[in-house]
């Protein structure tokens, strides 16, 4: 039974235009499915606007469903109430993308790791620090006792980032979302943010869902991938199988536009679709990446919406060219 | 603790909190003296008291030290006691027969000033069956001459209020019209003459010349039966007390001005604090819960901030006549739904967006839990300037109200002193300590917390931005 | 040979602030010649911005050293007064387009008017002739011409970086200095961007200074490349050497640290962090995190020449 099973799942957001003006919705989610085993890693790639943020949140029931179902450790908490759902916060973790937005600034390392344990009622103080001292050593912000009484800004960008996962996993989750967790940080800080992330998968059995627009960096950290493009998951499949036969053209521009750092490069002109992603409250109908698609069919890409086939083991595409 | 003293040295940089800290520390030092010096419960008494507690200080005297800067040295009050055994007071009842006793009571005083008394009063207590004693007062001035003041019955608490006797002041200006062939005008006063030189001078009561030396008042009595007791206490009243003066109900403004400054800091500290934290709360509650709980609460507060604070406060005081402590709990409640909650609010709808909340709403903090441990202490900090600063706003509210004679009619406070000086016309009657020294003190508690707060805004401020 | 466009000699950039002065700039020097293109890598914080803003003297308001060399055609920017250097060089020679800029338009100005105000600022040109110049930027850009008459908020992120590169190119400047051009954009409105600056490099034969801290990114249009670290330049080698052979342990560690969707590398990362401008370390900055230090990187590297324009700051390459 996979560890998180999500089938269709949709989330609009109501958009008032004016006093008199009709009601619109941004459709952030439109119609995604995908499901997770225990200790797996899969990658959401896309663009900014694409919903994959808004998919993360959503999972971890931040938002409310508008329409489907998520399915956890074999529980349907698509609905449930922020009462119900507590037990569901201590088996999550989330890391998001700005380590120092995301610690309060005005608690103490020790306080910061404190809170989750206080909120799920971890009542005995000497367990507390127990946790609290492992936790920092797993994220190796050592001597732990160095950094207890620090504040937030006096640590690197790459220690906030870490106490913010060590945050994320004091509650012992099955599960953490990962929203661009290596964005803002430097370039040579990132490897090693990631590469903990990578062994805490490995030694607690967790199941992490990366969010990202990095493509490459993916390679190196999740079982799959799922491209997402203006709310839906256009293209699912295994890592290696999805970077040495991409089939989706979305899937296929992406991986021929993001440079290597290769000296050649610079006498190459690419193909790059033109335009923009679309308006998430007006999508074009059919499939909604028609309109830049060099391959699309007039007729059918741009009147009905692909299905999602199974075209290889594992690996599926939500394209007209393999429907 | 380190970021305090890092804080405090930040603070300090700047001279005009320096001033300031000080300035309120001596404020708070005072108030802990006077609350322990002078309980409460007794300064209440001493101020509500009636002329009965005071009537041994005399009426809107000037403070003391006045005296170190004027050449004319002001008298101080002289008390001479039967009761209080001393140099100058003595006594004797001696019994003459069966039904009778004679009595002899003299007091004996230097006066050396050089300006008048304001008063002379005499007082008796005396014990008796039926008859009461019978007494004849004289009066020597240092060059011998004996006047007869008065001769008299004295019932068991009696009084003679020798300066105003009208018919010893006739009589005392025909002796002195006789003495120097001249009319004594109307406006000499008995205390004048009774103390001055006996010359040209005297003519005037500008130029009258005060006769330097030792006084006698001496009481020959009569008491008709026996087992008679009798005390006097000749008051003769300076024109100076204490180290603030007095009133014109002979209080000693100093018990008012002490007690003023934990009254004033009280006042001004709990509610500067209890407002902005409701305040907090409110706009706290209002960013986070949205909807109609901000709609209701946000029309709520429009319309207190419509509605016109001062004439609200003054029509209610009019109504209804009140002890400080409830008009206290009137100002916050009318406050609380103030403009803070409209900054307040702004600043936690900022606030909410930020990741840290978003990720403690991941981690299953309640609304409860978020509201008060993760939006308002990243406030806090940005809210004491204008804490400190309105402070000086509800001491001066509270000053202002008592000066138009619509706050507590009984409290010891600044206010109260300066209401009194106006409602008896100090400043036409040229007593200006009266208004100053109460002045002074709201100026200085005003000016501390305003000099406070004010850099505690400059050093917070860049903070602001970075919400 | 011919004279290289722009020569930096020796530049020193140090600013005072409350903590102390920071060495934003530290005695760099490089080469560019006519139409080819540097870019300059390095991380946040290693004084890459600063070194753009210094070489058209764009300074900070509490700038306490500012020295060096700057030949530019063979006249020394360094020597010019202000007022000529306003008026001849910046924004009409050498063009700036500072990070972020997208989001630097007015965004209660029209476009065309936004545009057109350095030309008129510097040339004696009448407002509509300025506005068709406008136009036919936008057009060489790629956006419509109709968008003269806009306001900013209509556009996207990728549209308004590209007003902002035909901005820089109005004035037919020589040299334009990108500070990391597409740091907020996506990877597809990214490389569209990247192929309008390669078009403009073939077309216009323009030299340029390229900004960035991504490495994949630098090799789209390097033809030199100069790393920095710490307010240094340690390695400036050309763009063939640097990308498959890079000298210096930094530039080695940086590229592995690099993820690649083609090939497969093993990756790795840099322990520690950069040092602070205020304090630089004595000695070789990077020996800290170098794994190759030894004795010798207690004192600071000189420039070691491998050619005749390229160079490395590391002890390791000591000519015995």
């Amino acid at each position: 039974m996979p560890l998180l099973d999500i089938v269709d799942l949709r989330k609009y957001f109501e958009v008032k235009r004016g006093f008199f003006g009709s009601k619109g919705y941004v459709k952030a989610v439109d119609g995604v499915s995908l499901s997770l085993e225990r200790g797996e890693s899969v990658s959401i790639v896309g663009e900014s606007g694409c919903g994959k943020t808004t998919l993360g949140k959503t999972i971890l029931r931040l938002y409310e469903p508008t329409d489907g179902r998520i399915v956890f450790d074999g529980k349907d908490i698509t609905h449930l109430t922020w009462k119900e759902l507590s037990w569901y916060r201590r088996e999550t973790g989330l890391v998001q993308q700005d380590p120092s937005g995301a610690l309060p600034s005005f608690m103490t390392v020790k306080r910061i790791l404190e809170e989750p344990l206080i909120i799920h009622k971890v009542k005995d103080r000497e367990e507390r620090m127990e946790r609290i001292y492992k936790v920092l050593e797993q994220v190796k912000l050592t001597p732990v006792e160095d950094f207890l009484e620090k504040y937030p800004h006096m640590l690197s960008g790459g220690q906030q980032q870490r106490l913010v996962i060590a945050r994320s996993i004091i509650l012992r989750p099955k599960l953490i979302i990962a929203d661009e967790p290596v964005s803002m940080l430097d370039a040579s800080v990132r490897v090693e943010i990631l590469k903990l992330l990578q062994s805490l998968q490995r030694d607690y059995r967790l199941s992490i869902i990366y969010i990202t627009h990095d493509l490459s960096t993916t390679r190196y950290f999740s079982e799959r991938i799922c491209i997402m493009y203006a709310g839906h998951i256009v293209e699912s499949a295994e890592t290696r199988e999805l970077l040495t036969n991409p089939l989706h053209p979305y899937t296929r521009a992406l991986l021929n536009v993001i440079p290597d750092p290769d000296p050649s490069n610079r006498f190459i002109i690419r193909e790059v679709p033109a335009g923009e992603p679309p308006n998430l409250l007006n999508p074009p109908p059919g499939c909604r990446f028609s309109p830049r698609c060099q391959n699309s069919m007039k007729g059918l890409c741009d009147v009905k919406e692909p299905p999602m086939v199974e075209v290889r083991k594992g690996h599926f595409v939500k394209c007209w060219l393999y429907g | 603790m380190s970021r305090l003293k890092h804080f405090f040295r930040q603070l300090l940089l700047y001279k005009s909190a320096t001033v300031g800290l000080a300035i309120i520390l001596g404020l708070i030092a005072i108030s802990i003296y006077t609350v322990f010096s002078i309980p409460y419960s007794d300064a209440i008494k001493l101020w509500r008291a009636g002329e009965q507690y005071w009537l041994d200080t005399p009426r809107n005297a000037l403070p003391s030290w006045v005296n170190l800067f004027l050449s004319k040295k002001l008298p101080e009050t002289i008390i001479l006691d039967t009761e209080n055994p001393q140099v100058g007071v003595s006594k004797a009842i001696i019994s003459a027969g069966e039904e009778s006793s004679v009595i002899k009571v003299e007091f004996v005083f230097d006066y050396r000033y050089d300006d008048f008394p304001s008063e002379i009063n005499l007082f008796f207590k005396s014990s008796y069956n039926s008859s009461p004693p019978r007494l004849t007062i004289h009066w020597v001035k240092p060059n011998g001459e004996d006047i007869v003041l008065k001769s008299m019955l004295v019932a068991k608490d009696d009084r003679y209020y020798i300066s105003n006797d009208e018919k010893l002041a006739k009589r005392l200006r025909s002796i002195f019209s006789v003495k120097l062939n001249r009319t004594i005008g109307y406006d000499l006063p008995i205390s004048v003459l009774l103390f001055a030189q006996e010359d040209e001078s005297l003519l005037d009561p500008g130029t009258a010349k005060v006769m330097k030396g030792t006084y006698r008042l001496w009481i020959d009595g009569i008491a008709f039966e026996k087992d008679v007791k009798l005390d006097a206490k000749l008051v003769v009243y300076g024109k100076v007390y204490g180290w603030a003066g007095t009133d014109h109900l002979r209080r000693d403004l100093g018990i008012a001005l002490l007690w003023g400054t934990p009254i004033a800091l009280s006042f001004g500290i709990t509610a500067s604090v209890s407002v902005a934290l409701i305040q907090i709360f409110i706009g706290a509650l209002c960013a986070w819960f949205g909807g109609k709980v901000d709609t209701v609460l946000q029309r709520v507060t429009e319309i207190f901030m419509v509605l016109p604070f001062l004439p609200t406060l003054i029509m209610i005081s009019t109504l209804y006549k009140f002890n400080i402590w409830v008009l206290l709990l009137i100002v916050i409640l009318l406050s609380i739904f103030g403009s803070g909650v409209k900054n307040y609010r702004a600043m936690f709808l900022q606030i909410k967006e930020f990741p840290y909340v978003e990720a403690a709403r991941a981690y299953g903090a309640s609304n409860f839990r978020i509201v008060t441990y993760y939006l308002i202490p990243k406030v806090l900090p940005t809210i004491i300037p204008s804490m400190v600063l309105s402070v000086a706003d509800f001491v001066f509210l509270e000053a202002a109200l008592a000066i138009l004679g619509l706050g507590d009619p009984l409290a010891p406070t600044w206010g109260k002193i300066i209401n009194d000086a106006y409602v008896n016309g100090a400043l036409y009657k040229g007593l200006y300590y009266w208004v100053l020294e109460p002045s002074v003190m709201l100026a200085l508690t005003s000016l501390s917390f305003a000099m406070l707060g004010f850099t505690l805004d400059k050093i917070f401020n860049p903070k602001l931005r970075e919400i | 040979m011919a004279e290289p466009h722009l020569t930096v000699k020796n530049l020193v950039m140090y600013y005072r602030t409350v903590r102390g002065e920071v060495k934003a700039v530290d005695n760099v020097s490089f080469s560019l010649p006519r139409s080819k293109t540097v870019a300059i890598i390095g991380e946040s914080g290693c004084g890459k911005s600063s070194l753009a803003k210094s070489i058209i003297k764009l300074l900070p308001r509490n700038v306490s050293v500012y020295k060096g060399v700057i030949l530019f055609d063979g006249v020394d920017l360094m020597k010019m007064d202000e007022e000529t250097f306003r008026r001849d060089i910046r924004w009409v020679k050498i063009t700036y387009v500072p990070q972020a800029a997208l989001n630097s338009l007015n965004p209660v100005i029209k476009i065309g008017e936004q545009m057109i105000e350095p030309l008129l600022l510097h040339f004696k040109i009448r407002k509509a002739e300025a506005l068709e110049k406008a136009a036919k930027a936008l057009k060489r850009v790629g956006i419509s011409e109709e968008f003269i008459n806009h306001y900013p908020f209509e556009l996207s992120g990728g549209m308004r970086q590209r007003v902002i590169i035909a901005m820089s190119m109005l004035t037919n400047p020589e040299l334009m200095v990108l500070d990391e051009p597409t740091s907020s954009l996506d990877v597809l409105t990214q490389a569209n961007i990247i192929n309008l600056l390669k078009t403009i490099k073939r077309d216009l034969k323009l030299s340029m200074i390229f900004i960035t801290h991504d490495v994949g990114l630098s090799s789209e249009l390097a033809d030199r490349v100069a790393v920095m670290y710490a307010g240094q330049i340690v390695e400036f080698a050309s763009a063939d050497e640097f990308y498959r052979n890079p000298k210096h342990p930094y530039s080695q560690k940086l590229m592995d640290s690099v993820p690649t969707l083609k090939t497969d590398k093993k990756l790795d990362f840099i322990p520690g962090s950069p040092p602070s401008l205020l304090n630089p370390p004595k000695g070789c900055r990077f020996a800290e995190r170098c794994p190759y230090r030894f004795e010798k990187c207690k004192e600071s590297p000189p420039v070691i020449k491998l050619s005749e324009d390229f160079y490395v700051r590391c002890w390791l390459y000591e000519k015995r």
